[in-house]
């Protein structure tokens, strides 16, 4: 067999394979075999590299050569040019947005200078459908360091790390472990959350279709330190690609002895089994995860009981999520020590952050905890789309808040977030500009929160869907101020009394905008108007008189017949009579029609 | 509610299924998963069948059918437009793109055109924020859309 | 037991580990508002989901409010139950449901007795912030013969179905949709005849709302006691004379034997009689056909089906009719009293009396509301007429006096009319749960024997607990008792009699807690288990005072079997007092 000389890594992350990607990849392998280079030359799909900006991507090793949003047709050129020839094909490289020059090499580019990749270390590098490739780059090696220790020792060195859960309130991973570990069971369970709700975020995703064995070996070396022989993987079932990546792992893992009995010639016995999430958000919630494993309604309970003293079917059971487990090996390979040098001083390590929005540079990031905002936003993600006005960065899903220009300089970490208003989440970040209303922002968030409830507790059921109907009554112009009182306590109060932690923080987004965007609040209920011109309701469409040309298409067209004039003379629009409908500013050919 | 009628190899296709679970009640999500994917979607009699063979109440299952938002007691179109709307879509522009869809196919979201050959919904996120707005028909994802874009997208099916 | 301490509203309390700010507050007579938490203590039943959230209290230290119902107290900690926080909270939440829950108080069914009218009225909510278009949850409306069903007025208390789940396990309602719109509903939002529902009604006895009320008939009772052509007569069950009271501000276990049948009279019925005349009539039937199984089978006959099971609760029978099809030939083949009552009052009584039987209304008064439904069944119809033509409750029947303008408490004590308001003691215990098989067990051990009965009292088949056993030496042969109140230990002792880790002889089962005095008819407990204990008392006490204690000594029974019937289990009884069951199964 001839020797490898040189592979081309193709991402297969969802966001690619929805641009061609595996249609690339098969034009890629034909190119190839046509020049009989297919022996030399490897084609590899990989998971996500998280710059899904530019997506598809294609990688070639040695060389580090970044080749963006490349189309099957471009196999031909890369192939001839590149392959053969050795000449980078240029068009094809990433621009820097500033100086206009390519950037060959991704180690050069804004968007990977910053970020620190533990969690996605393997992501975008190997084949995840390859355990081999895992093994290579130290795979299986801590869950074989984790065995020589006892689980104590081995839970201390968790706990030393200082990781936090990574899905939410950021509890301490190795304190949650230890809990678990001391509840005596004829049975214990680990339960790998996998059901990614939160609307922009898919940093789980990208980890379980990248790099699926780093979690399927978290989950052992947990269920070695808390004493359970059982894994539970709960992953959303819109997530067939990562399903399908997983079973891959867990059935090579098997193949490999390493799940099953008597991994790697130890007395411990572990396996991994998959449950399916059927499209309920608050099913990321714990409790209402392990009633959803268990074929039941996802409803929440009052803890305690944890589900380290009664989770699934009763037995102790750790739950985490999949960032959280895909720290664990490369906290042991390189030590605690190692990891918690990075971050700060109640933060520790890097986090995943997913990008996206009003930005250019849209992906999957990773960046050690304490890196602000402003880094985020501009230095990785490249700024605002098309030169407009920064205004806010939304953060934590629909359990979050939005910040403002005022917090570009925070180091974001859990606690700065949570004092600023908002939370950790997941870690989805969308991005807003000048043209985002956001009492509307702040409606669709209520929105998702009022679909998403699960109806079990008063004040989530009923509070957050009166909320809506009165950011639903501002943004029509129809709030008074008593209304924006209203907002005020029944957040409060929803925040103070409802059962889980989605609706404890469920009022966040509401909140936040509130206290930041006050002005907004303000302008929509007291002078009518949506600044961003964003509510339908608050607009007013006038004709420019200087710009008519009297040519009648609008009047025509105007289904409320409120637009009158003389022909060759300008028209007037009879605001009374106006539906805010927009048809005459799509219909002029002038640019006669303002919207104000 | 629907027109579905049992039959015979229907309650042996269901039955195959909660077998294949070993009749456990805490399986009930993923039969419901599997028993969707034969039928397309969950009548009443499809669940009570169910129920039986889990040897759990009906309400039960009606009950974690009503919950979740993948399983559905309405028969989907021919293709399945799913439109994101999560925060990302929203923000790129996403509501104008699924007025066009509801505007082109004459239907609201949850519904099916008369043809049955489209049915329109929206779900939340489906992770390619890159591509924003986006829209699943099937399995296919369409990405970047605008409303513009609508009339012609559809024009492949 | 280890002790913990903490303050509530500066008060030191000391309480068990364990326990709850809710309880341990209750200890110290500060009473937490609470919504959706029941604990029927005395029965072994708690509803605690933590929905509703009124019942928070603020917890130095804790970021947000706690539930007091479902948080434990820990050694130091500083509650206040009544701090503004915690009042504007619990205010805001109760405007909130109020917002989504129908304004037609003075309407509803359970106007003056629901809970949440009246904690409104605590909360002091004046006024709920309007938001324009607000939207309302509203669901299928439905009415079965015994419950009807308005969900609109549901606040997702569950606990209608936590009674119908766990403490039932019938399985006909069950929490359904998402959000909003989630509602406790059977499968389908169908109707609940449809479902495996066997009204028991216990989801009606313990809803804080008028969401689940029972069907009311007075108006039928009214229409007919005013028809000059009818003959009205009425029966009252056991258990009504230990609870009636109640509606009437009288403590909890007054009996008001007396003061009822005054009252019945008063309001126009032709005769006031007894189902416990029905229920000594019961008690020969039921007995005769417990000793003759047993006999039978202890001379080796192996075509007797044992254990045999009483058959009186009508929730009981569509239980095992819906979920126990294959076990149809085990219980007992009596009718229940009510029936029994119907179809002796409808031939005997007729007869005497020379009334058609078109002509004579028989009127129940009973406890329960799958009486109601009971009484509409098809097999105890004669050519369309029912033996029994009305069954009301507890509740309507002080309604009913109310309505009428007579003022209970200043009413005489009364007897019954004869001939079917004679009864014993054995038949008022009817109304508790091991009432009627110690009324078996009184006569069966006389026949079987041939000896008196030195101690009638067999004090080892009472009790609150859901299941109990006992063995009765019935000289020399040892007679196995099981007894199950609520259906779901009713299902955990025929399973078990299923799997042979019972051997019974005889098995009583009453579907509700306690046995009738818990029934669904009764005044509303309010989650308060000590009225049911006290109503249970107050049967047997009753029964301690009357002369005749054992069935077959009613001398009207004698009489009615002279004149009428013959003897038990004869062609006339089996065709009047015996029934068949049905295969019902359902999911």
């Amino acid at each position: 067999m001839a020797q490898i000389k040189m592979h081309l890594l193709v991402c297969g992350g969802t966001g690619c394979r929805a641009s061609e990607s595996k249609r690339l990849v098969d034009e890629l392998n034909a190119q190839l075999k046509a020049n009989n280079l297919d022996e030399e030359v490897k084609v590899i799909i990989t998971g996500c590299f998280g710059f899904c900006e530019k997506g598809p991507i294609v990688k070639v090793i040695p060389d580090n050569t970044f080749y963006t949003k490349v189309k099957p047709e471009d196999a031909e050129e890369i192939v001839e040019e590149h392959v053969l020839k050795g000449r980078k094909v240029t068009r094809l490289l990433y621009e820097n947005p500033e100086t206009k020059e390519h950037v060959s090499d991704s180690k050069h580019m804004g968007f990977y200078q910053k970020q620190v990749r533990i969690a996605l270390r393997n992501c975008g590098f190997i084949d995840p459908e390859n355990i081999e490739e895992y093994i290579v780059r130290d795979g299986y090696a801590a869950l074989g360091k984790v065995l020589s220790m006892t689980p104590a020792e081995a839970i201390d060195i968790v706990k030393k790390s200082g990781l936090r859960g990574r899905g939410g309130a950021g509890f301490p991973t190795g304190l949650k472990w230890e809990i678990a570990s001391k509840n005596k069971a004829d049975q214990k369970y680990v339960v790998c959350n996998a059901d990614e709700g939160d609307p922009g975020a898919f940093m789980d995703r990208s980890i379980l279709e990248g790099d699926p064995n780093s979690i399927v070996e978290a989950m052992a070396i947990c269920g070695y330190c808390i004493g359970a022989t059982k894994g539970l993987i709960y992953i959303r079932a819109e997530y067939p690609l990562a399903i399908k990546r997983l079973q891959v792992a867990i059935g090579q893992a098997r193949e490999f002895g390493l799940l099953g009995p008597k991994i790697l010639g130890s007395d411990f016995d572990f396996d991994i089994e998959l449950r399916y999430g059927a499209g309920a958000f608050v099913c990321g919630e714990e409790t209402a995860l392990i009633h959803s494993m268990e074929g039941k309604r996802g409803e929440p309970t009052i803890k305690p009981p944890f589900p380290a003293e009664a989770g699934y079917l009763g037995k102790p059971s750790n739950v985490n999520n999949v960032e959280t487990f895909a720290n664990i090996p490369a906290i042991f390979l390189k030590g605690w020590e190692w990891f918690s040098s990075i971050g700060t001083e109640k933060s520790k390590g890097t986090k995943v952050f997913a990008l996206a929005g009003k930005i250019n540079n849209v992906g999957l990031i990773e960046v050690p905890m304490g890196t602000t905002l402003r880094e985020v936003i501009f230095e990785i993600g490249g700024g605002i789309k098309g030169g407009k006005k920064f205004k806010a960065v939304q953060t934590g899903g629909p359990s979050g808040g939005c910040l403002t220009e005022q917090h570009l300089d925070t180091p974001i970490d859990y606690d700065n977030l949570v004092a600023a208003g908002s939370m950790m989440g997941s870690g989805g970040m969308i991005v807003m500009d000048e043209d985002d209303c956001m009492v509307s922002v702040a409606k669709f968030y209520l929105d998702f929160i009022v679909e998403e409830s699960c109806g079990k507790c008063a004040p989530c059921r009923i509070g957050n869907k009166r909320m809506h109907e009165t950011l639903e009554k501002i943004c029509q112009g129809k709030g008074t101020m008593e209304d924006l009182d209203y907002l005020d306590n029944l957040s409060k109060v929803i925040k103070d009394t409802a059962l889980c932690g989605l609706g404890q923080t469920s009022p966040n987004p509401v909140l936040s905008t509130m206290q930041y965007f006050r002005d907004e609040y303000l302008a929509h209920v007291v002078d009518k108007k949506c600044p961003a011109g964003r509510c339908k309701a608050l607009r007013s469409y006038v004709i420019n008189a200087d710009k008519c040309m009297g040519c009648t298409l609008c009047a025509k067209n105007c289904p409320t017949s409120a637009i009158t004039g003389d022909k060759k003379v300008p028209h007037v629009i009879d605001q009374s009579k106006c539906i805010k409908c927009g048809t005459c500013y799509e219909k002029c050919k002038f640019g006669a029609i303002e919207i104000r | 509610m629907s027109n579905f009628k049992l039959q015979d190899c229907h309650k042996k296709q269901i039955k195959d299924i909660c077998d294949s679970f070993n009749n456990e009640p805490g399986e009930l999500i993923n039969v419901l998963h599997k028993t969707q994917g034969v039928f397309g979607y969950l009548p009443e009699d499809v669940q009570r069948e169910v129920a039986q063979n889990l040897n759990i109440p009906v309400a039960k299952v009606y009950g974690v059918v009503t919950f979740y938002s993948f399983f559905t007691m309405k028969p989907k179109g021919e293709h399945a437009i799913s439109l994101c709307l999560g925060t990302a879509c929203y923000v790129r522009g996403a509501e104008l793109v699924l007025d066009e869809f509801k505007k082109q196919l004459g239907i609201e979201v949850g519904q099916v055109t008369p043809d049955g050959k489209f049915s329109l919904d929206c779900l939340r996120c489906v992770g390619a924020c890159g591509l924003a707005p986006v829209v699943l028909i099937g399995d296919k994802v369409y990405g970047r859309l605008d409303p513009s874009k609508v009339k012609e997208i559809l024009a492949n099916y | 037991m280890e002790l913990i301490k903490l303050t509530i509203d500066n008060t030191p309390v000391e309480v068990e580990k364990g326990t709850t700010i809710y309880q341990a507050a209750k200890k110290i007579g500060i009473k937490i508002p609470a919504l959706c938490y029941m604990n029927l203590e005395h029965l072994g039943i708690e509803n605690r989901p933590g929905g509703c959230r009124i019942c928070v209290v603020e917890v130095a230290g804790r970021r947000n409010l706690a539930p007091s119902c479902s948080t434990s107290v820990m050694e130091g900690m500083v509650v206040k139950t009544n701090t503004p926080k915690v009042l504007n909270a619990r205010k805001t939440v109760m405007e909130l449901i109020l917002s989504d829950h129908p304004k037609d108080c003075l309407i509803c069914p359970s106007n003056g007795k629901c809970e949440l009218q009246s904690l409104a009225a605590t909360l002091g909510v004046r006024e709920i912030h309007s938001v324009e278009n607000a939207a309302m949850s509203t669901y299928r409306k439905d009415a079965s013969p015994s419950l009807k069903r308005d969900m609109d007025k549901c606040i997702m208390c569950r606990r209608c179905e936590t009674m119908c789940n766990e403490v039932q396990t019938v399985g006909a309602l069950s929490a359904v949709n998402r959000g909003f719109m989630a509602v406790v509903a059977p499968a389908f939002e169908q109707d609940l005849v449809k479902s495996p529902c066997t009204f028991c009604g216990q989801c009606v006895a313990v809803c804080p709302t008028g969401a689940l009320t029972e069907v009311d008939d007075t108006n039928k009772i009214i229409r007919a006691l005013a028809d000059p052509s009818k003959t009205v007569v009425v029966q009252t069950a056991p258990a009504v004379r230990a609870a009636l009271g109640e509606e009437f501000g009288l403590e909890p276990g007054t009996r008001v034997t007396g003061k009822m049948a005054a009252a019945l009279r008063r309001l126009g019925f032709a005769k006031v009689f007894d189902t416990d005349f029905a229920a000594d009539l019961t008690i020969m039937e039921e007995g005769t056909e417990l000793l003759d199984r047993i006999s039978k089978f202890l001379k080796g006959d192996k075509s007797v089906k044992l254990p045999i099971l009483t058959s009186c609760c009508p929730a009981w029978v569509n239980f095992f009719e819906t979920n126990y099809p294959d076990m149809l030939d085990v219980p007992s083949s009596a009718k229940s009293p009510q029936q029994m009552f119907g179809a002796i009052a409808k031939t005997y009584f007729a007869g005497k009396m020379n009334v058609k039987r078109e002509d004579l209304v028989v009127v129940s008064v009973m406890p329960c509301l799958a009486k109601k439904f009971e009484c509409q069944r098809d097999e105890f119809k004669v050519n369309g007429n029912p033996d029994v033509d009305y069954s009301i409750s507890t509740r309507e029947l002080a309604h009913l006096i109310k309505m009428a303008n007579i003022d209970f408490a200043s009413l005489p004590e009364e007897d019954f009319d004869q001939p079917l308001g004679e009864s014993t003691g054995a038949a008022v215990i009817f109304g508790t749960t091991g009432g009627v098989i110690e009324a078996a067990v009184r006569t069966a051990y006389e026949i079987f024997t041939g000896n008196k009965l030195n101690k009638i009292d067999f004090k080892e088949l009472r009790g609150l607990e859901g299941i109990r056993t006992a063995s009765i030496d019935f000289n020399g042969t040892m007679i196995n008792i099981g007894i199950a109140h609520q259906l779901g230990n009713a299902r955990k002792l025929l399973d078990g009699v299923r799997s042979g880790m019972y051997n019974f002889h005889a098995i009583e089962i009453m579907a509700c807690p306690g046995g009738c005095v818990g029934g669904a008819g009764q005044p509303y407990h309010h989650g308060d288990s000590s009225i049911i204990e006290a109503r249970h008392k107050a049967l047997y006490k009753e029964d301690e005072e009357k002369t005749i204690r054992k069935s077959h000594e009613n001398p009207y029974i004698i009489k009615l079997y002279e004149e009428f019937l013959g003897k038990p289990m004869s062609e006339t009884a089996h065709h009047l007092l015996h029934t068949h069951y049905f295969d019902k199964h359902k999911v």
